[in-house]
């Protein structure tokens, strides 16, 4: 089980910067907790300025055949934003970041660990569900996930012929990451400051 | 001493690299450093080099520095959390040790206890970050240290002939804009393309040592080449190595290409740094043959 939380409004507003955007919204599996309300409100806002090319909720976004079925009837609405803002589970974001390989995909929630029951997703992608979404900094692909150290700030020495050291049948995550950042135009997400991780869960602490 | 000052006054810097005995006794690397390595500037201490569970980095720096040596501590985020790698800073410097190499580590199923949990609690740019939040009195929770603060020359590791060149040097940009304030390389046998890449490194105005390994034999290099990241050993250098077994046996040919190695990329860099596996008696030949 797994609980999605926006972001802060902040954080938020600065992914869309005054462009045109197109919403996604995943209400997915029902194991799932969403802030329905809140992004609801949220995304009111966001469209007062008009910069709101569309708005569509869907379910299962992580199922790429599904996703892809829904996104197809919205094409032009997403050619015409700047950014995809999605508000799913890490799973959703990277899928659609994989789908719309030449678009600015942001993910506008953290996704958290809940013990218990495990959503049931078609493992294409996985979340770590670490509370502090990084696919904003790392062009929609999870670096938690899809490098075997976890790095958050770069690629390691370790990459061979684009594959990971620790496993040859494995794409490196890093050099996954570089190229989508260079397709999209988005190098400069690398200069960002050092990210170190934040491995507490407590709400008094994680903060 | 602080080899950033030797970078500073315009040295070439010559570094080489120990590895600690799997073991407690000791006497035997530091007999062989003080006969082999007096010549070289800094003797790189490694930190369970390829996860192979060793005697300390910390504690054999601190046996070369009562020695005489100047050792650089080579600190990799596989085995500590934050807590226990700025800890093991704090004991360097007590000891006097000023010289740190920062690094991500090598994944633990690449050693010989596969079966380890891997920490990377951190990773070499934070713990850069970490290092300078130390320099400047507070730890990474952002509490005060108590009393004069440590100060280090802080290194990093990049791979300049990688085939992800590009994702390389914006982990580089990233150690600089953490605050690093030298690099040591990955090994080097193809200078074309180390030149190539300290035209694009040179931007971040700091020091680079070429990273140099003698090769032992063509086994060895071909080994490299199937298995270690960012090494590729070329086809004629294989060949050489190849043609006259008695003497790559003895070692001239490695030394021989290794000093070739040194003196076409010397004019590019700012130090040397030689990992020579075992083969430390071979460095003051070298040091030689490269007119160093």
């Amino acid at each position: 089980m797994l609980i999605t939380e926006l972001k802060p409004r902040e954080t938020i507003a600065s992914l869309a910067d005054g462009k045109k955007v197109f919403i996604i919204n995943c209400h997915g599996c029902k194991e799932v907790h969403f802030p329905e309300k809140e992004a609801a409100e949220l995304q009111k806002e966001l469209s007062a300025d008009g910069n709101v090319t569309g708005i569509i909720t869907t379910d299962y976004i992580c199922n790429p055949e599904n996703m892809v079925l829904r996104l197809q009837k919205h094409m032009s609405e997403i050619e015409a934003a700047d950014a995809v803002l999605i508000f799913s589970c890490g799973v959703g974001v990277q899928t659609v970041a994989e789908f719309l390989e030449e678009k600015r995909v942001c993910a506008c929630c953290d996704t958290y660990r809940l013990p218990g029951f495990q959503g049931v997703t078609p493992l294409e992608h996985d979340c770590g569900q670490c509370g502090e979404c990084y696919l904003n900094l790392t062009g929609g692909i999870c670096p938690i996930t899809a490098c075997s150290k976890s790095l958050v700030n770069g690629q390691c020495g370790g990459s061979k012929n684009g594959k990971c050291e620790v496993d040859s049948e494995m794409d490196c995550g890093w050099e996954r990451i570089y190229r989508r950042l260079e397709k999209i135009g988005r190098l400069d997400v690398l200069k960002c400051p050092t990210q170190i991780r934040n491995y507490a869960t407590d709400d008094e602490v994680a903060k | 001493m602080k080899i950033t000052e030797l970078f500073e006054r315009g040295e070439f810097v010559v570094s080489a690299e120990v590895g600690p005995p799997k073991g407690c006794h000791i006497e035997h690397l530091l007999e062989e450093a003080k006969t082999y390595l007096k010549d070289v500037t800094a003797v790189n201490v490694t930190d369970n080099q390829s996860s192979v569970m060793r005697l300390g980095s910390l504690a054999t720096c601190k046996a070369l520095k009562d020695e005489g040596l100047t050792p650089i501590f080579q600190l990799t985020c596989r085995d500590r959390n934050r807590i226990a790698l700025q800890s093991d800073l704090l004991s360097a410097a007590m000891f006097g040790i000023e010289n740190l190499l920062l690094l991500t580590g090598d994944h633990t199923k690449m050693g010989d206890h596969p079966q380890a949990k891997p920490v990377f609690d951190l990773d070499s740019v934070s713990l850069i970050h970490t290092v300078k939040m130390l320099e400047e009195g507070k730890d990474l929770g952002g509490n005060d240290l108590v009393g004069e603060p440590p100060k280090f020359a802080k290194g990093a590791v990049v791979s300049p002939c990688s085939d992800s060149l590009d994702a390389q040097l914006a982990k580089m940009e990233r150690k600089v804009a953490a605050g690093v304030d030298y690099f040591q390389t990955q090994a080097v046998f193809e200078p074309e393309k180390f030149i190539k890449f300290m035209e694009k490194a040179k931007q971040f105005g700091k020091p680079v040592q070429l990273g140099v390994v003698i090769p032992k034999s063509v086994g060895m290099a071909r080994f490299m080449n199937n298995n270690v990241a960012g090494i590729h050993v070329p086809d004629e250098m294989l060949e050489e190595l190849k043609k006259d077994k008695e003497k790559t046996k003895a070692g001239i040919t490695g030394v021989e290409i290794t000093a070739r190695i040194i003196k076409e990329c010397r004019p590019y860099c700012q130090g040397v740094h030689i990992m020579a596996l075992g083969w430390e008696s071979k460095i003051p030949g070298l040091l030689k043959l490269a007119e160093i």
